[in-house]
């Protein structure tokens, strides 16, 4: 962890930095742990430029280069949205958003216009059973969302076995250029590679890791715990062995997630079933990227109703539905408004757009206000 | 008489009496001028004062001093507080008021004023220089010249008069509409635009059968606007309750082409919460009967308002649809009806001292500025006054800020957003609603009036006496504490955490009151009954005050970033056109207000910082 004192961090205040390994699973539960304390939050979009800003820390050049990062941001929303998703998570908001403004006009105009319109003196029922209806139907969207990091992410395999097998070999013929610094000495690969892969349209990460063996060099030992994280967060792991290497078993922690494969074909005929290949002369790979594409393509699948959510997106919603709850449980008027208004900027701070005069137009339109 | 003077207000509505009194309150001296003096205070269409977030303004008014509140109480013949049965923070205190009296009590209270001279005359030209106002010339020729001019024109400027087919040009019934100042301001490159209110049939309350009709009474104890006010002065009077009926509907169905609003005659818009009675019957069809309430104009007065059947339908029609109501089958129609039109202005062109960008030295206050309601006028008519008292005397303006006041709210409102219909108050409006009461307008306001100087020394040693008393009563609940074990004893049930309770704490528990707490400790039998509410109300939103404070300190900051007013918009790479056009004819005055305009982005409001501190750096 870095600390950065007053003034002299980006923001111009007290900051501390996190540098942790960059598993997924790593930062979810740093993540997990951080919003358990009392005060601490989620950035709002743009708040640390926002705060470096006020503090006078950043220029019109920096400002311009955040507002790269901003587009870059949408860049990559814009290749959700090309799988469809980002279209799809806007409808869900702007339905629940709509049922929202419904709620608020409902409350607001019993506040506003009691006396000058014939709105029925008691909704209670009626707002109770919207409100769990629309509450129900955004608990049921958000455990059945993907965080949406995992679709630009891709699908994550793990190249995986004991040193020598030809992990970075297999690395290199999938990718089809030199990524991997390939020797035959053991233990070359001592931290992770990474190689995207586009499988059909479909998004793959491939990791090269350190072969697994007791080691006593400092910095390979530091390369094998990693291969075994690495191996853990991910979704598939090829588990490789060779005809010149001592056969090993995947590690029992991960042997659900294995696929085994053969390699080095073009040195010895295999007689064991499931897959071989030889990255030298390449037999086996077409099937072996098949295999890995309907793999990956399984696991990235959608449902017609599931909806890619990023971090701030879900945290939005948490919220939202957290002032939902605290409406339904409000027993007077005026704080319920208060906490419909709450989840209605919840909703707001993901696709915009409920403001008062919503409200007030959707009031207008549905009761005769007006001595 | 001379002709100079610091403030000169045109007109004497309720945004102009206000204007004026505020103004002279701040030692400038005033005159008003309006056509008619014995038209000062004149309530042009119902005979209320106050309701819901309307009340809101009236207890800000009061606080800082103004006419409004004071006004009410002495005219006022029905009170009754709106929402009484939902929370404090919605209350909507609301009066109805003798039209008479409540005109004689602006009147009076102006003519109390010192600094203050009312002057008759139409004012039919501002004295420009260099773009700038600094004086009005009268029809006779007279020309007075000011450090500030207020115009406050209601429904006069370029005012058109509808009933049935006939358009009549005038500023309210039987007046000369302002035609001259109308060319004027366009030909000082203001841009006018077009709105539409209206107002219902008068009738003669001895033809009305009122024993037929249910009645609706105001408050059993009456409360006043003004915390000045002691004792309200006047014997109360009920309304009655009459209804449309399904007869009448057909016979506006029959006759909508000749409502002028139908058959095109109308060009400016109307407001959608106040139609007329054939907007009703149109918009929602399956409606066969509307309320209507019989609203005494006085108490000497048989004039009734009929709240509920604003309209502009031809006089034949007005006659035959008002005899289709119970208990109004022979009541005397003694004015029709009538819709009508007038010019207005864009607030977006106003700073937030209600100056006009285009034209420093003029300001602009109520219905000129799109609004509906005296309430909101009268809101406008002292932040108008108060400001172009300060500008003629060389000071910084006064800002009203949305978590302060309902006041601050709307001309947020109205200079960042603009209007898209006459703009009325509501309390949904303020994103603050629970910190801003009507039951704490003057804990909110006075001390920031007597700061300013617009508050007078009776009502500055009537606050402070009244605040001594708050925080004495505060002090003593806050020292009065108890553990859970303790509260449990006394049979009030909270969360065995053992964290001791002050007596203000207990306070937000249901079904604990002051009373209640008396009988554990019996020194708090002293506090006042209703010093003793005020307090239950702060307990009772406590909790939420919290979180509007951390709110309220977000648009703090970002008020605090202020704009230059030279910023060249176009000089900002990366906004879009639109963003670009709208920052550019707003020109917000911070970042805050930048961040409310309609269609604002993130990416737009951080480049916009951006630039601004650039700016800034360089200055330095």
């Amino acid at each position: 962890m870095l600390f950065f004192p007053a003034p002299a961090s980006f923001t111009g205040e007290d900051c501390a930095e996190f540098h942790v390994h960059g598993s997924r699973a790593v930062i979810q539960r740093l993540l997990a742990e951080l919003s358990q304390l009392e005060g601490v939050r989620l950035a709002e979009p743009g708040e640390f430029t926002r705060r470096a800003f006020e503090n006078g820390k950043i220029d019109l050049l920096a400002a311009e280069d955040l507002a790269d990062l901003i587009d870059s941001e949408t860049e990559l929303q814009r290749r959700v949205a090309m799988a469809g998703q980002a279209g799809r998570f806007r409808n869900h908001v702007a339905a629940w958003r709509g049922e929202m403004l419904g709620l608020q006009a409902l409350v607001e105009a019993q506040i506003d216009f009691t006396d000058e319109a014939d709105i029925p003196a008691d909704l209670s029922d009626h707002l109770a059973a919207a409100m769990a209806a629309l509450s129900a139907k955004m608990h049921a969207s958000l455990s059945d969302s993907l965080r949406s990091e995992r679709l630009r992410e891709g699908y994550v395999v793990a190249l995986a076995g004991p040193p020598n097998v030809g992990k970075s070999s297999l690395l290199n013929a999938l990718a089809r250029r030199d990524v991997a610094i390939v020797t035959p000495v053991a233990g070359t690969t001592r931290d992770i590679l990474e190689v995207r892969l586009d499988l059909d349209g479909v998004p793959v990460l491939l990791r090269d890791l350190a072969g697994l063996r007791p080691t006593r060099d400092v910095v390979e030992s530091i390369g094998v715990a990693r291969a075994r994280d690495a191996m853990r967060d991910a979704d598939l792991v090829l588990w490789l062995q060779a005809p010149d290497v001592d056969m090993e078993a995947p590690p029992a922690d991960i042997a659900h997630k294995a696929l085994v494969v053969t390699s080095k074909v073009d040195l010895a005929p295999v007689h064991a079933s499931g897959l071989a290949v030889s990255a030298t002369t390449g037999a086996g790979i077409a099937r072996l990227l098949d295999a890995l594409t309907k793999r990956a393509e399984a696991a990235l699948h959608f449902g017609e109703s599931t909806i890619a959510l990023n971090l701030r997106q879900e945290a939005a919603l948490r919220a939202g539905m957290a002032a939902l709850r605290r409406a339904q449980a409000a027993q007077e008027i005026e704080f319920l408004a208060e906490e419909l208004r709450q989840a209605a900027t919840a909703l707001h701070s993901l696709i915009g757009g409920i403001g008062v005069e919503e409200v007030l137009g959707h009031i207008f339109g549905r009761f005769c206000i007006g001595k | 008489m001379s002709n100079r003077f610091d403030v000169i207000v045109i007109g004497g509505g309720h945004a102009g009496t206000e204007a004026a009194a505020a103004a002279a309150r701040l030692g400038a001296r005033t005159a008003l001028v309006t056509s008619q003096i014995a038209t000062i205070g004149v309530m042009s269409c119902n005979p209320a004062i106050g309701g819901i977030g309307k009340g809101h303004l009236v207890r800000e008014i009061d606080a800082l001093d103004g006419l409004m509140g004071r006004a009410a109480d002495m005219g006022g013949i029905q009170f009754r507080v709106l929402n009484r049965r939902k929370g404090a923070a919605v209350h909507g205190p609301r009066a109805q008021t003798d039209r008479r009296l409540y005109r004689e009590a602006v009147a009076g209270l102006l003519r109390q004023q010192s600094d203050l001279t009312l002057i008759e005359g139409e004012v039919v030209d501002l004295m420009v220089t260099d773009q700038r106002c600094h004086g009005v010339v009268l029809g006779d020729g007279r020309a007075l010249s000011a450090g500030a001019v207020v115009l406050t024109t209601g429904t006069f400027l370029r005012g058109v008069i509808h009933i049935g087919e006939t358009q009549t040009p005038a500023g309210r019934h039987g007046e000369q509409p302002a035609v001259a100042l109308a060319l004027r301001l366009e030909a000082l490159g203001v841009r006018l635009g077009r709105l539409k209110t209206g107002t219902p049939a008068r009738l003669d309350g001895r033809t009305i059968a009122w024993d037929a009709l249910a009645r609706q009474e105001g408050d059993s104890e009456p409360e006043p606007f003004s915390s000045m006010t002691e004792a309200l002065p006047n014997r109360q009077i009920a309304c009655g309750i009459t209804r449309t009926t399904p007869r009448m509907h057909a016979l506006i169905r029959a006759n909508i082409g000749r409502a002028p609003m139908y058959a095109g005659a109308i060009q400016g818009i109307g407001p959608r919460y106040c139609p007329s009675i054939e907007d009703k019957v149109m918009r929602f069809a399956d409606r066969d009967s509307h309320q209507v309430f019989l609203e005494p104009e006085g108490l000497d007065d048989a004039t009734v308002y009929p709240n509920g059947i604003s309209t502009s339908l031809p006089q034949d029609v007005q006659s035959a649809m008002v005899a289709m109501m119970p208990g109004l089958e022979k009541a005397r129609i003694l004015r029709f009806g009538y819709a009508i039109e007038y010019d207005y202005v864009d607030p977006r062109g106003l700073s937030g001292s209600l100056e006009m960008k285009l034209l420093p030295g003029l300001f602009l206050a109520g219905q000129i500025n799109g609004t509906t309601g005296y309430e909101e006028a009268a809101g406008q008519g002292l932040v108008a006054g108060l400001n172009a008292a300060l500008l003629a005397g060389g000071q910084a303006p006064v800002r009203f800020e949305r978590h302060e006041s309902y006041i601050g709210v709307m001309i947020d409102d109205l200079v960042t957003r603009g209007v898209s219909e006459p703009y009325r108050m509501f309390t949904s409006r303020a994103e603050f609603r629970l910190s801003l009461r009507a039951d704490n307008a003057d804990r909110r306001l006075t001390a920031k009036g007597m700061a300013l100087g617009c508050v007078g020394a009776e009502r500055a040693a009537h606050f402070g006496a009244a605040e001594e008393r708050f925080g004495a009563a505060m002090s003593l609940l806050r020292e009065r504490q108890l553990t859970p074990q303790q509260a449990a004893s006394h049979g009030i049930k909270i969360n065995q955490d053992g964290v001791r309770r002050s007596g203000f704490d207990l306070l937000s528990q249901p079904n604990v009151d002051i009373v209640r707490l008396a009988t554990i400790w019996p020194e708090l039998a002293a506090i006042p009954a209703a010093l003793a509410r005020k307090i239950e109300t702060e307990a009772h939103y406590a909790v939420y005050l919290e979180r509007e404070n951390e709110n309220q300190d977000r648009l703090r900051r970002d008020e605090a970033l202020l704009i230059p007013e030279s910023l060249n918009v176009a000089a900002i790479a990366g906004l879009s056109n639109e963003i670009r056009s709208k920052v550019d004819s707003i020109r917000p005055r911070s970042i805050g207000q930048a961040s409310r305009i309609d269609g604002m982005t993130p990416a737009a409001l951080s480049l916009l910082a951006a630039h601004v501190k650039r700016l800034e750096r360089r200055a330095s």
